[in-house]
C-alpha cells in the first residue's frame, strides 16, 4: 500500500480528523489598526452582485474586499523589511510544500489568562520539550493561548490608552525557535504573531523580524488550537497564489490522530 | 409643546403630501435665498422698486434689470383670516391654517402663512422666506418679538425641521464634532439620540461623556460596512426623524505627496459612498414617515465641506471625495422631497481638528458648527455656509468661480 492510500484508507476509516483552524470571514472579525495617518489594510467587506433578483434572476454571488492581512492569515517573509530580499519569500514563490507541516502546539492558555502581556520564553519552550518531545525541523510551532475565545472583539483586541495587550513570543524565544529549531514558522491566536506591546522590544516586532528574515512564515488569527494535541497533527496552510503577496487570508486546516 | 402622544402603533401612516410646488424659473430666487436663509426680493436696478411676486419686468417702470437683493424683514399684519376648506391634499390635513395680507416695509403686499402668536391686524410682524415641504420659498409672518416657545407653533413646525421632540441619528460620535452635536441636539430636546461609533473595540475619548446623557444610545456604525448599515437601518430606521450624517475621512493630500490610491479611496469609501449606503438603507423607512405626526421624518444633513465648491489642492483628494457627496446628496434631495423630507447641506471651512492641524486660524470650532447646524434644523434652511471662511468662500464662489479656483491653487 503507497503511503497515500494508507493515508486516505485512515482518512475514510475515521481515524483521522480534520479540525479547522480558520475564523470566519466577515466584517464584524477585528482587523489591524495603524495609526490614522499611516497607510491603512481594507478590513474585510461583502457586497452583494446578485441574489435571485433582478441583478442576476438564478444566482447569488457577492464581491469581497480585504487586505492581505485579515482574518486569519499568511504572513510571508516578505511581508517584513528583514525578509524583502530573501529568494522565493513571497505567496507565489514560496514552495509548495512548505504549506504542509507537523505542529507543536505550546499551551499558553494558563499564562495568558493570567497576563495578557503574557511572553513566550526560551525556557517556556525547553520545559515544554521536556515534558512532551523536541520540536522538530521544518515544523510549526503554535502559540496557543485560548485567545480566539475572546468572541467579543473588545476583549479580543483588548486595548487601553498604551495600546494593545495580546500574548506572544519574546527575542529569545523566537531566535531559539529559528536558530535551534529551524521551525517552518510561528502561529497565534490573536491579531498578530508578535504581542500586542510588541513595539517596545528590541527589536520591535521580533517575531516578524526574525522569522521573515529568515525565511520563514507567520500564521495569526488561528483558532480550535484546544482541539489540537500538542505533537501529532498536520497542519495545512497554503496561501492564495498572489503574485509578489505579502501573505494572504486562507483556510488553516489540520489533521489530527484520533 | 408638550411631547407628542406616541402613535398607536396599529394605525396606518399617512402617506405624505406636498403643498403645491409648481413656480417659475425666475421665482426660484426667492428658494435660493430661502435655502440659504436669506430674505431677498427683486429690486428694479433702474428705478428702485422692489418687487413681488417674482417677475420678469418691473412693474413700476417696465425695467428687465431686476437683481435679488436682501431686503428689510419687517412689515404690518394689514388682514387675516383662518382657512377651513382647501381642495389642496396638503392643506386639507392640515386645517385649519391661518393666512393674512401682510405690507412689507419694503414696499410690496404680499399673501402670508401666519405664525399662531400674531395678534390680529393691525400688527407688526417679521417676515422670512421658509421652504415648504415642497421645497420651495413661501412668505412666513412671525411674531414681532421673539420668544422661547415660538418654534413650536404648529405651522411653523410644517415649514422648519425643529429637532424638539425628534428622535436623531448622529453617525459618528468619535470626533469633536460629533459630540458637539449630540450634546447641541440633546440641548435642544431630541428625543433619542443614536450616536454610531466604528471599530468600537477603540475606546475613544468622550465616550463616558457621551454615555451619561439620557438620551444617547450608542450603536455600532462603520458606514464603510454595507452590511453594518443596512442591521442597523432594519433596526431603528422606521423611528428615526433626522439623520445627521457626520461620519468622514480626511487626509492632507494633493495628488503629488501621496503614492497609490489608498487613503483617496478611504475618502470615498466613507464620505461618498458611506452616503450612499446610509441614504439606500434609512431613505426608504423615512420617506414613509414624512407626514407622520407632529414628530414626523423630517431631516436628513449631510457634513460637506467648502471645498466642494472648489478644488483646496492641500486637501485635494479630501475635496474631491466630498465633491461627489455633494453631487450625490443633490440625487438624495430630488428623492427625499416627494415625502416631504429635507436635505440639509452644510458647507464648512476648516473644522478646528486633528486633520487641519496645520491650517493657521480662522478654523471653525466643533461647538460652533454643531450649533449652526442644530440652528438650520431649527430655521429650516437647506444650504448652511457657517462661519466666516465658508461665507467668504461662498461670496467668493458666486461671483466667479475661476477666480476662487486661481486663488486656492496659488
Amino acid at each position: 500500500m503507497t503511503a497515500l492510500a494508507q493515508f486516505v484508507n485512515a482518512f475514510s476509516t475515521g481515524k483521522i480528523r480534520v479540525v479547522d483552524l480558520t475564523q470566519t470571514l466577515s466584517p464584524e472579525f477585528p482587523g489591524i489598526s495603524l495609526p490614522p495617518e499611516m497607510g491603512q489594510a481594507w478590513p474585510f467587506r461583502i457586497e452583494e452582485v446578485s441574489r435571485y433578483d433582478e441583478r442576476g434572476p438564478a444566482w447569488y454571488w457577492n464581491n469581497f474586499s480585504c487586505g492581505e492581512h485579515t482574518g486569519t492569515h499568511f504572513d510571508a517573509p516578505v511581508h517584513w523589511i528583514s525578509g524583502k530580499d530573501l529568494p522565493n519569500n513571497a505567496t507565489d514563490s514560496i514552495p509548495p510544500e512548505r504549506f504542509i507541516g507537523p505542529a507543536f502546539v505550546l499551551d499558553c492558555s494558563k499564562e495568558a489568562a493570567r497576563d495578557a502581556d503574557f511572553l513566550l520564553t526560551k525556557e517556556f519552550i525547553l520545559e515544554w520539550e521536556a515534558q512532551h518531545a523536541r520540536i522538530a525541523p521544518k515544523s510549526w510551532v503554535l502559540m496557543r493561548t485560548d485567545w480566539s475565545k475572546r468572541r467579543d472583539p473588545v476583549a479580543y483586541q483588548n486595548y487601553d490608552e498604551e495600546g494593545q495587550h495580546t500574548p506572544g513570543p519574546d527575542v529569545e524565544a523566537v531566535k531559539f525557535l529559528v536558530g535551534e529549531r529551524d521551525v517552518l514558522g510561528f502561529g497565534t491566536e490573536s491579531i498578530g504573531t508578535d504581542a500586542g506591546q510588541a513595539y517596545h522590544l528590541r527589536p520591535p516586532y521580533p517575531c516578524h523580524y526574525y522569522m521573515h528574515g529568515a525565511g520563514r512564515y507567520g500564521l495569526q488569527c488561528l483558532t480550535n488550537l484546544d482541539q489540537l494535541p500538542p505533537t501529532g497533527a498536520v497542519v495545512i496552510a497554503a496561501p492564495l497564489k498572489i503574485r509578489n503577496g505579502s501573505g494572504s487570508p486562507l483556510r488553516v486546516l489540520a489533521l489530527v490522530n484520533d | 409643546m408638550e411631547r407628542p402622544k406616541r402613535k398607536n402603533p396599529v394605525l396606518r401612516t399617512r402617506l405624505p403630501t406636498l403643498p403645491p410646488a409648481a413656480r417659475s424659473r425666475v421665482a426660484l430666487g426667492l428658494t435660493a435665498a430661502a435655502a440659504l436663509g436669506r430674505f431677498e426680493l427683486q429690486q428694479c436696478r433702474d428705478c428702485g422698486t422692489v418687487q413681488y411676486p417674482p417677475r420678469e419686468a418691473c412693474q413700476k417702470c417696465l425695467s428687465i434689470l431686476l437683481d435679488w437683493k436682501p431686503q428689510r424683514e419687517t412689515g404690518e399684519l394689514l388682514a387675516q383670516t383662518v382657512l377651513h376648506h382647501s381642495n389642496d391634499l396638503f392643506f386639507r390635513e392640515r386645517l385649519p391654517w391661518r393666512l393674512g395680507l401682510v405690507k412689507l416695509d419694503c414696499g410690496p403686499t404680499l399673501v402670508s402663512h401666519l405664525h399662531g402668536e400674531i395678534q390680529d391686524a393691525p400688527a407688526k410682524v417679521r417676515i422670512r422666506t421658509m421652504l415648504d415641504r415642497a421645497g420651495q420659498a413661501v412668505i412666513v409672518a412671525l411674531p414681532d418679538k421673539e420668544n422661547a416657545d415660538m418654534a413650536d407653533d404648529r405651522q411653523l413646525r410644517e415649514f422648519t425641521c425643529d429637532p424638539k421632540h425628534r428622535k436623531v441619528l448622529v453617525t459618528d460620535g468619535k470626533t469633536a464634532l460629533g459630540q458637539a452635536l449630540v450634546k447641541a441636539l440633546a440641548k435642544a430636546q431630541c428625543e433619542l439620540i443614536w450616536v454610531g461609533h466604528a471599530e468600537p473595540w477603540k475606546k475613544f475619548a468622550g465616550f463616558d461623556e457621551l454615555e451619561k446623557i439620557p438620551q444617547v444610545t450608542l450603536v455600532a456604525l462603520d458606514v464603510t460596512d454595507s452590511k453594518n448599515v443596512r442591521e442597523l437601518a432594519a433596526e431603528i430606521a422606521g423611528k428615526v426623524d433626522i439623520v445627521v450624517n457626520n461620519a468622514e475621512y480626511h487626509r492632507s493630500f494633493g495628488i503629488a505627496n501621496r503614492q497609490g490610491v489608498e487613503t483617496a479611496r478611504a475618502e470615498m469609501d466613507v464620505n461618498y459612498f458611506g452616503l450612499l449606503r446610509l441614504a439606500q438603507d434609512f431613505g426608504p423607512a423615512m420617506r414613509s414617515r414624512g407626514a407622520d405626526g407632529r414628530s414626523s421624518a423630517v431631516a436628513w444633513v449631510n457634513l460637506l465641506s467648502i471645498y466642494a465648491l472648489a478644488n483646496f489642492p492641500p486637501h485635494g483628494t479630501f475635496s474631491a471625495s466630498k465633491a461627489a457627496a455633494h453631487s450625490l446628496a443633490q440625487c438624495l434631495r430630488a428623492e427625499m422631497r416627494p415625502a416631504g423630507v429635507r436635505v440639509v447641506n452644510v458647507f464648512p471651512g476648516p473644522i478646528d481638528d486633528e486633520w487641519n492641524q496645520l491650517l493657521p486660524p480662522p478654523k471653525i470650532a466643533p461647538a460652533a458648527l454643531a450649533k449652526a447646524i442644530v440652528g438650520a434644523l431649527r430655521e429650516g434652511i437647506e444650504d448652511v455656509y457657517p462661519g466666516d471662511v465658508a461665507q467668504e468662500w461662498l461670496a467668493r464662489w458666486r461671483d466667479n468661480p475661476k477666480a476662487l479656483e486661481r486663488e486656492l491653487s496659488a
